[in-house]
């Protein structure tokens, strides 16, 4: 089988889900004798092809065009479509990113295929791959297969894979192609303008290795400055989830959960947070998670790694302290 | 401006969910509609109020789908259309979009809005799928419309706290994104306004699309729980002491 990814670049920076979505296929291509091609898009991109050509990969293809400097859905369907035209791939993966939702989906429809979207795990029974994603909000998860031919689409949620298991090329560099298409203003029918942020000091938390999150179990807004002083000492970011920033106790740019931010970071610490499902789907691709809640029946704690059942303004400054500690020693 | 919105009725958010294969047990729950949809459906209604014209929805579902189509023409949409299908449970997205297009070709909108996915399946591909089968230009994630000569004007929400303005020519499709607007009541008035609009019902068959399915999901389960916790007990400075230790020689986080 070839696999082929479709990494993302933003403003000029990877999307780090790409290198998510490459580890899924490394580990697809292991488990069914596959070989994957990665391939990046858009304009002036060579050194991004060579990076990933370092990685264990059998082929990067760099699709580059003048119109594909900035992202349009039309753009990048109609190239794209050239490409696995002439690749022919099996399988197709992307990174569930808002812009992967904003196209994938039409790009597999052009082709007269499906696509299997917001994926979280991914298995090879005797041959047939199983994909699996959430329904109902997180409270099921559905196996899904693709019932016709190839080319099959899917893509995988944020968090699903660790970026860290990438593996590199095992003898320097896999070749990088250039892949030419052709595209005409004239079928670009959005015009992109421009970019900006709304708050002042918006924050991307899905960069952050270390978070502290704040849930209802903070009680008052006053009470923030002490997980706010913990998070200091750790150097991680202050998150939350939906209700805290409902309140405005901190802005919604800092909330995790389905409404919110994706996050998998390497630790993510739970404080006063129940764990309800909505918050869940963002952070439970976390490397650690700590759960820090007087109820002892919490939902946080069935996929907590360590749990502390017990009152969080008595531990706030407790593990504030013993970390301060830590660090001086 | 002719406006469809799609809309779609999930199971009620608090309803217990009883498994049964690949889809839940239907006769003992609650239905309503797609919180997500509702956003599209109230954006349409204040596009209509801005700039005129006629605001249709449009369901695909078994019989129990009316109840919300009420609730749409009740809101202020000017008629419905439902195309029946007892088993569109079993559709997958295209199949269920290749339906939509097919009445949606029927009608001269300028415009189709969805909601951003729905709460049951949450394939979130209509829009996007719509927007390919009926060759029309789209955007998603959608925060904020302005329509001024023939063309819109649009908010669209990256990730990360990033926004975008673009510019996207009429007639388009559009998917909403939940939050974009305060989503109105039904009037009691309303309601009996309702009672006088056409719902016209077509059969998802007579629509003659193939929706052969490109994906089948094989079963859902509740998720199993796949991390043991280990708990750490004692007084907070224990407790505290004990947590930084893990954090930094056993998880190595730190």
């Amino acid at each position: 089988m070839k696999i082929l990814v479709v990494t993302e670049l933003r403003q000029g920076k990877w999307n780090n889900a790409s290198f998510e979505t490459l580890v899924a296929a490394q580990q697809i291509a292991k488990d069914t004798s596959s070989t994957v091609s990665a391939l990046v898009i858009g304009k002036g991109i060579s050194a991004f092809a060579d990076e990933l050509a370092t990685k264990n990969v059998a082929e990067v293809l760099r699709v580059e065009h003048d119109l594909l400097e900035s992202y349009t859905p039309d753009g990048f369907c109609i190239a794209l479509k050239q490409v696995i035209e002439s690749a022919k791939p099996d399988l197709v993966l992307f990174p569930h990113t808002y812009q992967v939702r904003d196209f994938a989906p039409k790009l597999a429809a052009m082709l007269g295929k499906g696509m299997i979207g917001d994926c979280i795990g991914v298995r090879n029974e005797s041959g047939k791959l199983v994909f699996v994603r959430q329904m109902f909000q997180g409270k099921t998860a559905a196996d899904v297969t693709f019932t016709g031919a190839a080319p099959w689409f899917a893509s995988f949620q944020s968090g699903a894979f660790r970026a860290d298991l990438l593996a590199a090329h095992p003898s320097g560099k896999a070749p990088a192609n250039s892949v030419a298409v052709s595209l005409s203003a004239e079928q670009i029918r959005t015009k992109p303008l421009e970019l900006f942020k709304e708050a002042k000091s918006a924050v991307d938390l899905t960069q952050s290795p270390l978070i502290v999150a704040i849930g209802r179990g903070i009680k008052a807004p006053e009470n923030i400055p002490q997980a706010e002083a913990l998070a200091k000492s750790l150097g991680a970011e202050i998150a939350a989830s939906r209700p805290i920033c409902d309140e405005g106790w901190l802005p919604m740019e800092r909330q995790i959960g389905s409404s919110g931010q994706t996050v998998a970071p390497k630790l993510y610490l739970a404080l006063g947070i129940s764990g309800a499902i909505q918050h869940v789907v963002g952070m439970k691709g976390a490397r650690t998670i700590v759960a820090i809640n007087k109820d002892s029946n919490a939902p946080i704690f069935e996929i907590a790694d360590y749990g502390v059942v017990g009152d969080i303004f008595e531990i706030m400054p407790a593990l504030t302290e013993a970390l301060e500690k830590a660090k001086s020693a | 401006m002719n406006i469809i919105v799609c809309i779609k009725q999930v199971p009620a958010k608090d309803a217990p969910l009883a498994i049964s294969g690949n889809w839940i047990k239907e006769s003992d729950i609650g239905f309503e509609m797609n919180e997500p949809d509702s956003y599209a459906l109230e954006e349409a209604l204040r596009l209509k109020e801005k700039h005129g014209g006629e605001v249709i929805a449009l369901s695909l579902g078994p019989e129990r789908v009316k109840q919300t189509i009420k609730e749409a023409l009740a809101k202020g949409a000017d008629r419905a259309i439902h195309i029946a299908d007892d088993n569109f449970a079993q559709l997958d997205p295209l199949g269920s979009a290749k339906a939509l297009a097919a009445a949606i070709q029927k009608e001269k909108a300028d415009l189709v809005l969805t909601g951003l996915q729905s709460d049951d399946h949450g394939f979130g591909q209509t829009g996007v799928l719509l927007a390919g089968l009926l060759d029309r230009p789209h955007a998603t994630i959608i925060m904020q419309i302005e329509v001024q000569d023939g063309k819109m004007r649009l908010k669209r929400e990256l990730e990360a706290g990033w926004f975008q303005w673009m510019e996207c020519p009429l007639p388009a499709v559009l998917s909403i994104q939940s939050g974009i607007n305060k989503v109105r009541y039904a009037t009691l008035k309303g309601i009996m306004a309702a009672k006088k609009k056409e719902i016209a019902t077509i059969t998802r068959e007579s629509l003659s699309v193939s929706v052969e399915p490109t994906q089948k999901i094989e079963k859902i389960y509740v998720p199993t729980k796949t991390k043991k916790t280990e708990f750490l007990t004692g007084a907070p400075k224990e407790v505290a002491a004990k947590l930084v230790e893990k954090l930094k020689f056993e998880a190595r986080v730190i």
